[in-house]
């Protein structure tokens, strides 16, 4: 019993620290001054003001959608590359597929966008909104296949071999063996390239151009002048909603498992 | 009959690889080998093997090193922890959270938190041990980057754990193993892959952090990646910047071959 | 199987929602098609009812995008791929912009408020004749110092910053000319020395400096001052004058070995598409009125002499911020020093960035 106490202490830690810098600046978004040092007095003034700027709200839309159909894409195309090294029998061609994935996650940011921006115009892409989510899929990809692999390589290749004596076609094999099988990886990547895509902002500054701006890079330049209270409101309600949304789909998920009792694990 | 398969799945992802993978890496190559007039020369690479690069290098590694050693101290038993937890997935989805607000607003946060009258400070002098400087200094920067990396520590080690046959354990336990054996015979060992592509997801994208370097550590740590960032954006020395790019790519080529797992198809039985 | 299925399905119509949202934000907005003027300024660097002004006056609806180095603005325009109409780069990037061929000449004709503009700011040495550029804002290097944390010490020159009193109190910014400079301005050198012997000097000046700095940061030195996390810093006078209204502890000083001063002035890209627009806003930008709102909103000193005198006494009678001719006699303009001195500069500025304490 004490251990466990113990353990939850330790859980509680950690989780005070992640979101210590949260609540710091959800604190300070309703402080009347216009800094994050001296608490004035209590106003909702900052969060009126977000609500009424449309450029603020277009600025959001961007980053949002940005993130999802990257992550989106990038999930698709890394897991169908995670199962296609999965099956190099080479060992070389597999370690060499795996350094160039590894290679976007070591590129520094300021390299990728650079090299980026560099080809698209040479492609005489537009810059914008497509070219950033091209690039937001591209740096998403090589995460989404390390995350999934290990789930791959874990699976007994007997499940797929039985499944094919049993009869089982190729399609089916994909999508009543190996994909449920590997399902939690499947999210761990989506939304790690979430993460990713909502983070960037040195790809995003470099790639982006013709009025066309997401979250970072918008925060990014505010800071010359010091960070308004502005943008703490805006990310405290950012906050809030994706807080209540992965509440609510992890409550509404847990209802339907319940009920079907997890019908892909035996 | 695997062939066709594996040439089907691979498809889309050769293409990316061809086109945001290849082309970028020829991109830096190339640049690698041009000064600044746009001639072709190894002046970069005579400019890289002098002791300001070297020793970047090596604080850059030490530096990742601290990072990633923290973050698995820390995050493994927070996963392990996880994992005996009720609401499991939902613990592990709020331990993602915090990374979806933006990065620059938590380094303001963590200069207000960690400043000589910050939050940190008040904590020190109210339990007796005085103010400190707090910022700008190697704890603060190696607490930061901890603090920004350790999800992508405790997601695949989390998952390692996860896929654990519970069977094992039990297993392990009736043959009369006390919870710590079990816990260094059976669990550590089958979790190992996981930590390794922690350690990956940490040490490497560790060795070219930037911004954190200057907004918390006030340029008092260089890393690889903070030289690249200036050799790029401030002295517009597109060569020098590709240089030390190749070396941080040859670099991460090689702790990849390190820590690759070792091909053993259906080895937990 | 069903909750990816689930997932993908409800991730491409909330993305698909979202676009529909955007689209129909953006036409009600007037940000796609019509008379469009492209900006691309430094963060907050207008004040935004201008911008609402301005619209409203020409009938042309602006996107402002904002760059956070002279740089980044650089390579962005270099490359192509975007449609910028107006950009306000410093004296150096416009020497090398005009170098590059980045901007277009300015049809003065169609500015007639150029009258307005100081004399002291037209014909400089990055664009003589101002065949390319019109000036926006204008500014010193200088010494920010918290008389309460120096125990009444107040720096005045380069020099009393070397002073041992002044252990881990400095914040440097972060730029390679900026720290170089001071270090050469300290030694009665020019800060656009190119000599070897001199700038080694002034690297092993910089070093005998590590104890006194505290840190080397970006704009964030702002917050970090007037927070009082350290006592002195070496700032550009628009982010001293800005922090000095919030902290009263705060004062500035030119240094008394010459310093810096530097332009910031408005150009027309060559990938401008609304070269018309982009004229009735510069020659907007010009008239007094309309200078002063901006100088009072951004803080810093207006080049316009018409605008100036609407200003408040206070203000413009700062000499702290609008010096006088003997002064700005001891102040060097960045030269374009080429590629490779600049990276030398760079080099230099890494080692001692490396040197440890």
């Amino acid at each position: 019993m004490k251990r466990f106490k113990l353990a939850n202490l330790y859980l509680i830690g950690v989780f005070i620290v992640l979101y210590a810098p949260i609540f710091y600046l959800a604190f300070y978004s309703f402080n009347s001054a216009d800094n994050m040092t001296n608490f004035d007095s209590f106003t909702w003034d900052w969060y009126k003001e977000v609500f009424q700027d449309s450029r603020l709200l277009i600025i959001v839309l961007n980053t949002l959608v940005i993130a999802l159909l990257s992550a989106a894409i990038s999930t698709i195309v890394g897991v169908f590359g995670a199962i296609g090294i999965q099956a190099v029998r080479k060992k070389r061609i597999e370690t060499s597929l795996l350094t160039l994935n590894s290679i976007l996650i070591v590129s520094p940011d300021v390299i990728i966008g650079a090299s980026f921006l560099i080809f698209f115009t040479m492609l005489g892409i537009q810059l914008g909104f497509t070219s950033v989510l091209l690039s937001h899929i591209a740096f998403s990809v090589p995460i989404v296949v390390i995350l999934v692999l290990p789930k791959l390589q874990e699976m007994s290749p007997t499940l797929v071999d039985a499944a094919r004596d049993l009869g089982a076609s190729r399609l089916d094999v994909l999508t009543k063996v190996i994909l449920p099988y590997i399902t939690p990886g499947i999210f761990a990547g989506f939304f790690t390239a979430l993460t990713y895509s909502l983070d960037d902002f040195a790809v995003t500054f470099f790639v982006t151009g013709n009025g066309f701006t997401t979250l970072s890079v918008e925060i990014y330049s505010l800071a010359r002048q010091g960070i308004s209270m502005k943008i703490n409101a805006l990310s405290t309600v950012i906050f809030l909603f994706t807080f209540l949304l992965v509440i609510g789909y992890y409550f509404l998920n847990q209802r339907s498992v319940a009920k079907l009792s997890r019908p892909e694990v035996k | 009959m695997m062939q066709k398969t594996r040439n089907w799945y691979l498809i889309p992802y050769t293409f990316w690889i061809a086109l945001f993978v290849i082309a970028p890496i020829v991109l830096v190559v190339y640049y690698s080998f041009l000064d600044l007039d746009g001639n072709f020369s190894f002046v970069n690479y005579q400019n890289f093997f002098t002791s300001t690069y070297l020793t970047m290098t090596l604080s850059s590694f030490w530096y990742a090193f601290l990072i990633t050693l923290f973050s698995l101290a820390i995050g493994y038993p927070t996963a392990y922890l996880l994992t005996k937890t009720k609401h499991k997935q939902l613990w592990l989805l709020l331990i993602i959270l915090p990374t979806w607000i933006n990065l620059l607003l938590k380094a303001y946060a963590f200069i207000g938190l960690f400043s000589t009258y910050g939050l940190a400070n008040q904590t020190l002098e109210a339990i007796g041990i005085g103010r400190k400087q707090i910022l700008f200094t190697d704890f603060s920067f190696v607490f930061v980057s901890v603090y920004i990396f350790i999800p992508f520590m405790i997601l695949p080690i989390f998952n390692a754990i996860e896929k654990l046959s519970p069977s094992l354990v039990f297993a392990a336990r009736d043959l009369g193993a006390s919870n710590f054996t079990t816990f260094r015979r059976v669990v550590f060992p089958l979790t190992i892959d996981g930590m390794k592509s922690g350690c990956q997801l940490v040490f490497i994208p560790a060795l070219s952090l930037f911004m954190i370097t200057r907004l918390i550590a006030g340029n008092r740590v260089i890393t690889l990646g903070t030289a690249i960032e200036q050799q790029f954006l401030v002295t517009q020395n597109w060569g020098m910047g590709a240089t030390i790019a190749v070396f941080l790519i040859i670099a991460m080529a090689i702790i990849l071959a390190l820590t690759s797992t070792k091909r053993k198809k259906g080895a937990t039985t | 199987m069903k909750k990816l299925i689930q997932l993908f399905v409800t991730i491409f119509l909330i993305s698909g929602v979202i676009l529909f949202a955007l689209n129909r934000l953006n036409a009600t907005q007037g940000y796609s098609g019509g008379n469009v003027l492209n900006i691309y300024n430094w963060g907050d660097y207008i004040d935004p009812d201008l911008i609402d002004q301005f619209e409203e006056e020409s009938g042309i609806k602006v996107v402002y995008q904002t760059f956070d180095s002279n740089e980044a603005m650089l390579t962005k325009i270099e490359q192509g791929g975007t449609t910028y109409d107006i950009a306000v780069p410093s004296d150096y990037a416009i020497a090398k912009m005009i170098e590059e061929d980045l901007v277009i000449p300015i049809d003065k004709s169609k500015l007639p408020n150029l009258k307005h503009i100081d004399d002291r700011f037209l014909d400089l040495s990055f664009d003589p004749d101002n065949q390319y550029s019109i000036p926006y804002f204008w500014g010193t290097v200088g010494i920010v110092y918290n008389q309460k944390l120096l125990d009444g010490k107040k720096p005045t020159s380069w020099k009393d910053l070397w002073d041992p009193a002044f252990k881990n109190q400095i914040l440097l910014a972060d730029g390679a000319r900026e720290v170089m400079g001071m270090s050469l301005n300290s030694l009665g050198y020019s800060l656009n020395e190119t000599d070897e012997d001199k700038l080694q000097e002034a690297k092993a000046n910089l070093m005998d400096l590590t104890p006194n700095v505290k840190a080397i940061v970006g704009d964030e030195i702002k917050l970090l001052l007037a927070n009082e996390e350290a006592g002195i810093g070496v700032v550009w006078s628009g982010d001293a004058n800005e922090i000095m209204s919030e902290n009263e502890e705060l004062n500035y000083v030119i240094p008394s070995e010459g310093s810096n001063v530097w332009f910031d002035n408005i150009v027309i890209p060559k990938t401008a598409k609304n070269v018309d627009g982009a004229h009735e806003f510069i020659n907007f930008m010009l008239r007094p009125d309309i200078a002063a709102k901006n100088a009072d909103y951004v803080g810093y000193s207006t080049p316009n002499k018409d605008g100036l005198k609407l200003l408040d006494p206070e203000v413009r009678e700062d000499k702290r911020f609008y010096p006088d001719k003997d002064v700005t006699d001891t102040l060097e303009v960045y030269e374009n020093l080429g590629k490779k001195m600049l990276a030398h500069y760079n080099e230099l500025f890494l080692e001692f960035k490396m040197h440890k304490k």
